[in-house]
């Protein structure tokens, strides 16, 4: 059980690091977007699956609670991730800013 | 399990620093309200990480779940405000 | 006449109850989804919080069941079984692509391997919540950001490399359609 939940914690880990480092090294803000947004929902989602499991050591009605909580949150950012995205991206785009492409690399 | 936890919730902090580059380095407006997004993200799952450190997790459950709410509603508020602000299009030529 | 009158004021009555029966079905819906969120969030069962809990979600109940399901209709059901047939194969499609933009990240020649370009494509779509639900899937699924999305079904779509953009619409728009009935 426990081999479970440090396999889910280290894949979130993996892939927060991965929208951290995305963060820094993408080149515009368009593609900054791609690795902020959505690798930190995958992130959330396995480490807090992970800690769900692990909270059901104990297992009565207080942790069974717990436990469907912790699956709320989850829900909630798969809701709330894309939308709080798209919001942002709309403001770029009405801002009038312009996004990088393979052409500015080369000159 | 305690120790394990412990060292995720550091290597957690040390990511919330490199976002906080993007944070406060950005070029432009929106690239900080993404490293912000980025850091509260992280957040969420560090307060749950250091619930089950202090053995306290039907408390920091809610705070959690709290602060992925105001999160949302931080970002879509700050987004909207910076909807037709002029100036970020030069600002996103100034290197 | 009498009869003419009759008739349609038993249709209209029929009609009424009929009405009466929806919104009661939707009040109920919301008031058991209002309910059972506030068993989960408080955890406590005294009989005391309980009761305020039935009072507050009834009142909400009450005054917004028109909010989450504006007109009640089977085939509420029959979409939400085919909607969780979607939801595995959505978190399956958003690991691989997942793997895919790390893989990006991690590369030592990045800026090479990406493209960034803004692609436009029309749908059939006719209803908001399947606009939305495909709006959604596509900034979820890595390497693709929705940017708008209108009400006549037109969306515009960052990718980040031309393997990403290709997958569009495709696959994902057929499914989306079975779900919500539509033709593609």
């Amino acid at each position: 059980m426990d081999i479970l939940v440090i396999i889910f914690i280290l894949f979130g880990l993996l892939f927060f690091i991965g929208g951290a480092v995305g963060i820094i090294r993408m080149p515009d803000f368009y593609s900054r977007l791609h690795p902020a947004g959505k690798l930190d929902t995958l992130g959330i989602m396995a480490v807090v699956i992970g800690l769900a499991i692990y909270n059901l050591h104990h297992f009565d009605t207080l942790s069974v609670l717990l436990s469907i909580k912790m699956i709320l949150i989850v829900f909630f950012v798969f809701l709330s991730s894309p939308t709080a995205t798209h919001s942002i991206v709309d403001a770029g785009m009405r801002a009038g800013l312009r996004h990088w492409t393979q052409k500015q690399r080369k000159e | 399990m305690i120790t394990f936890f412990l060292t995720v919730s550091i290597i957690m902090c040390l990511l919330m620093l490199l976002s906080m580059y993007r944070a406060l380095f950005g070029p432009t407006v929106l690239d900080r309200l993404i490293g912000v997004n980025a850091i509260g993200s992280k957040t969420v799952v560090l307060l749950l990480l250091i619930g089950f450190l202090y053995e306290r997790v039907d408390m920091f459950v809610d705070i959690a779940l709290a602060y992925a709410f105001l999160n949302f509603v931080a970002v879509l508020a700050a987004s909207r405000y910076f909807h037709k602000r002029k100036g970020l299009y030069e600002e996103s030529f100034m290197d | 006449m009498n009869s003419l009158t009759k008739e349609v004021a038993s249709k209209k009555s029929s009609r009424r109850t009929a009405t009466f029966f929806k919104s009661f079905l939707s009040f109920f819906l919301t008031f058991i989804l209002m309910f059972g969120t506030w068993l989960v969030l408080s955890g406590k069962f005294d009989p005391l919080l309980l009761w305020l809990g039935g009072l507050s979600s009834f009142l909400i109940a009450f005054y917004f069941y028109d909010l989450l399901f504006p007109a009640f209709e089977s085939g509420y059901a029959v979409t939400f079984i085919r909607f969780s047939k979607y939801a595995p194969w959505l978190i399956y499609e958003i690991m691989k692509a997942n793997f895919h933009i790390l893989k990006i990240v991690f590369h030592p020649r990045m800026k090479e391997l990406i493209d960034p370009h803004i692609i436009t494509f029309k749908t059939n779509l006719k209803s908001d919540i399947a606009i939305t639900t495909l709006a959604n899937s596509i900034t979820l699924t890595p390497g693709t950001i929705t940017v708008t999305a209108t009400s006549d079904g037109v969306f515009k779509v960052h990718a980040i490399d031309r393997e990403s953009a290709e997958a569009l619409p495709g696959i994902m728009l057929e499914k989306v359609a079975h779900v919500f009935g539509e033709d593609v």
